[in-house]
């Protein structure tokens, strides 16, 4: 009998992959029978770095956990800090954050939509989306001297303070955002060709979305009322009613598909302008620092035991570090993060079967995958697929690193 | 062989070829103004052939290597002969009297065969399932462009293409047929760019879905003869546009007495200026405002709606000139 069916390999490297993942795919025509999503290929040992190093430094280490999540992983770092150590910021700074907090998720939103619309080949779109994002991105340069990496909290507080033109700033790019916000609207959420392409596309029904813990706007798009900002607040957010945004709030019905997906996001970007004019109206005078001394703050760290976890809403979904100080060294103990994106990768295995192979980029992407954030572990395996342990991976590249000096004559 | 047909096999090529990617290098660049950036200059898809060209040739360890090797040279020749056929504004059509509108539609098909069974032969699944999408795709559009054809044949009674182009068709129509040709025009439109490979019908050549499918494996001088061939078919798909809807000269227009190489020049550049209009419209506007089709509804535009229109178009002729 002929053979029927193909075998897809998509990834490690692939055009609709930005980081690398592999899904295993298995086709029929057009359709995938078989499918199985790998991952592992981007650990990079970051928390164990974190637990080496102060928390000063380890605060600024996961700031390049993900490159988009710039400012997500630093505030769940410094919230789980501040709860261990009984730390409070200064009111002034609690409502400092949620602003850079709120513009990074404006950001990440607008560039999550280009690449959608560049995954279903609509580069036009692609290039109009992104200069809009530039004004967003321009104002975060003008706040905190960065376009991404903005080294803007603290354990404590934040290090930059909001002056007068910050402001002028903030309050211009709100009016800018609202105009280009309803662009968007019109552009996908009318668009023929758009909805031809991602309707009924990664559907995931809302029992199927608890049952695969998905988080942030996958779940949301799925009708799941979730929401770190609503239901654990913190900081500023907790003086002002942040609801979680799902479609049947703005359409009356949810399906739970990249459409969805795509709409959720659009209108946070709003929910966040809304917020970032609260806190700007709103914003107390004071301090900006808890502790502006850092010497007296390692210190203080050196001193105290606990452990906390922090969370914060990324613009991909919850974000959640766990932090242990245990009172003899400057830096946690025990530092855990749970990226977005390990939950929502559940759903590609899902979405992925019985779908079409030009349906591969928009199920991969509408969850806006982090890869590099997800990797907590590397597994080496033997031939036979027994898992090798550490002490014996360490005690081969011991060895090997003793014969290659002997073959080079390394003299000791 | 007289020097005419040395002229012939030895210019046109070079003129298609050179056209072809002219026009190729200002699609890009009127696409990048549209999208807000400023784009590669006109002569970068010579540069990209260049490089192709320096480039090293792999074959893959399990493609048909001969069958892989070939493609690109057929569909590169399917592409040079296709010039030969058409009339270029005044100049008459060098194979004039061997072949006519049919054998046009043949090139163009074996053109696009060529690449699917090169993508067949290469071996990699990325490359079959995107040679199965232009099997599915040839089947869709070749049907609209078949009724496009027999329209014009119902209303010259002929298939050649310098009938055609002697007198233009709008002409010799009355209202009725006149609303009948533009809806063959309307639907020849929306062949175009499932003829050509460009988005929104770039299915089989999708990036983000199978790596650029049937070209996935191709690289070096296979692929920059699959480049050459894609850019001259774009100039001659378009040069069949005009001639079958904008045969119009400049001299029957405005009732210039031109005569000699002014004449020559004069009609070139118009006939050139109309290609690009052809071009610009039917390729690049479109391309660059849509999103890519899945196979499925690409399928379904074809069969029923162009069709519809395809069909409607050839009964209001058939009206007419019975």
């Amino acid at each position: 009998m002929a053979k029927t069916t193909y075998y897809v390999p998509i990834g490690p490297i692939h055009p609709a992959l930005k980081e690398p993942i592999r899904v295993e795919a298995e086709v029929e025509g057009e359709k995938i029978v078989k499918v199985d999503v790998k991952r592992g290929f981007a650990h990079r040992g970051i928390e164990y770095m974190g637990m080496k190093r102060n928390a000063i430094q380890t605060l600024y280490l996961s700031e390049r956990i993900c490159g988009i999540c710039s400012i997500s992983h630093p505030y769940a770092f410094v919230i789980g800090s501040e709860k261990a150590l009984g730390i409070e910021a200064p009111p002034r700074a609690q409502y400092i954050r949620p602003i850079i907090a709120e513009l990074e998720r404006i950001h990440s939103h607008i560039l999550w939509i280009g690449v959608i619309a560049h995954e279903i080949g609509f580069d036009s779109l692609l290039f109009w989306t992104w200069k809009g994002r530039e004004k967003v991105l321009d104002v975060l340069e003008l706040i905190t001297g960065n376009r991404i990496n903005y080294a803007m909290y603290m354990i404590g507080g934040v290090r930059r303070d909001l002056k007068e033109s910050h402001i002028k700033a903030l309050r211009d790019m709100i009016t800018y955002y609202w105009e280009f916000t309803e662009h968007m609207k019109e552009v996908f959420l009318s668009d023929p060709v758009y909805k031809a392409r991602t309707r009924g596309v990664a559907q995931v029904p809302k029992d199927m979305a608890l049952k695969l813990n998905l988080v942030g706007p996958t779940a949301r798009a799925a009708g799941l009322r979730m929401d770190i900002r609503q239901d654990i607040p913190f900081d500023a957010y907790a003086d002002m009613d942040v609801k979680a945004v799902v479609p049947q709030d703005i359409v009356g019905e949810v399906r739970g598909d990249a459409y969805d997906a795509t709409m959720v996001r659009i209108y946070e970007i709003e929910q966040s302008l809304d917020i970032i004019e609260y806190c700007i109206d709103n914003l107390p005078e004071g301090r900006i620092l808890a502790i502006p001394n850092y010497i007296a703050l390692l210190n203080k760290i050196k001193k105290t035991a606990g452990e906390a976890i922090g969370a914060h809403e990324a613009p991909r979904g919850e974000v959640v570090h766990y932090l242990k100080y245990d009172g003899t060294r400057d830096g946690p103990s025990v530092w855990k993060v749970v990226a977005p994106s390990y939950n929502n990768i559940n759903s590609w295995g899902y979405c992925l079967l019985g779908a079409e192979v030009a349906d591969i980029p928009v199920v991969v992407a509408y969850i806006d995958p982090c890869l590099c954030c997800n990797d907590r572990v590397a597994v080496v395996r033997d031939s036979t697929g027994k898992m090798l342990d550490y002490s014996f991976i360490h005690k081969k590249a011991v060895e090997k690193t003793r014969a290659l000096e002997k073959e080079l004559g390394v003299r000791k | 062989m007289t020097p005419e047909t040395i002229f012939y096999a030895v210019g046109m090529p070079i003129i298609g070829v050179f056209l072809g990617l002219v026009y190729k290098g200002i699609d890009r660049r009127v696409s990048a103004r549209m999208t807000s950036r400023i784009g590669p200059p006109i002569r970068q898809p010579f540069w990209d052939v260049g490089k192709l060209l320096l480039k090293e040739t792999i074959v893959p360890a399990n493609a048909v290597k001969w069958i892989f090797n070939a493609m690109p040279i057929l569909a590169l020749a399917s592409s040079m002969t296709l010039l030969l056929y058409i009339p270029f504004g005044i100049i008459k059509a060098p194979l004039e009297g061997y072949g006519d509108l049919v054998v046009i539609l043949y090139l163009l098909t074996l053109q696009a065969l060529a690449m699917a069974i090169g993508g067949f032969a290469s071996g990699s699944p990325f490359s079959s399932v995107g040679a199965q999408r232009e099997m599915v795709l040839m089947m869709s559009y070749e049907m609209p462009f078949a009724i496009v054809i027999t329209g014009f044949a119902l209303i010259y009674k002929s298939f050649s293409l310098s009938t055609i182009a002697s007198t233009p068709v709008w002409t010799i129509v009355g209202p009725l047929g006149g609303i009948g040709v533009f809806l063959l025009l309307i639907a020849f439109l929306l062949v175009t760019p499932a003829e050509l490979a460009k988005l929104p019908f770039d299915i089989a050549e999708a990036e983000t879905e199978i790596a650029e499918g049937m070209l996935a494996e191709y690289s070096g001088r296979n692929l920059a003869l699959f480049y050459l061939s894609d850019a001259v078919r774009g100039f001659a798909m378009m040069a069949i546009e005009v001639v079958l809807f904008i045969p119009f000269t400049l001299s029957y227009l405005f009732g210039l007495n031109l005569s000699g190489a002014t004449l020559y020049i004069v009609e070139g550049l118009w006939f050139l200026f109309k290609v690009l209009l052809f071009y610009v419209s039917a390729v690049t506007l479109v391309r660059t405002s849509f999103a890519r089709f899945r196979i499925e509804q690409a399928s379904r535009l074809f069969w029923v709606y162009v069709n519809i229109i395809g069909l409607l178009g050839l009964l209001l002729i058939w009206l007419e000139v019975m």
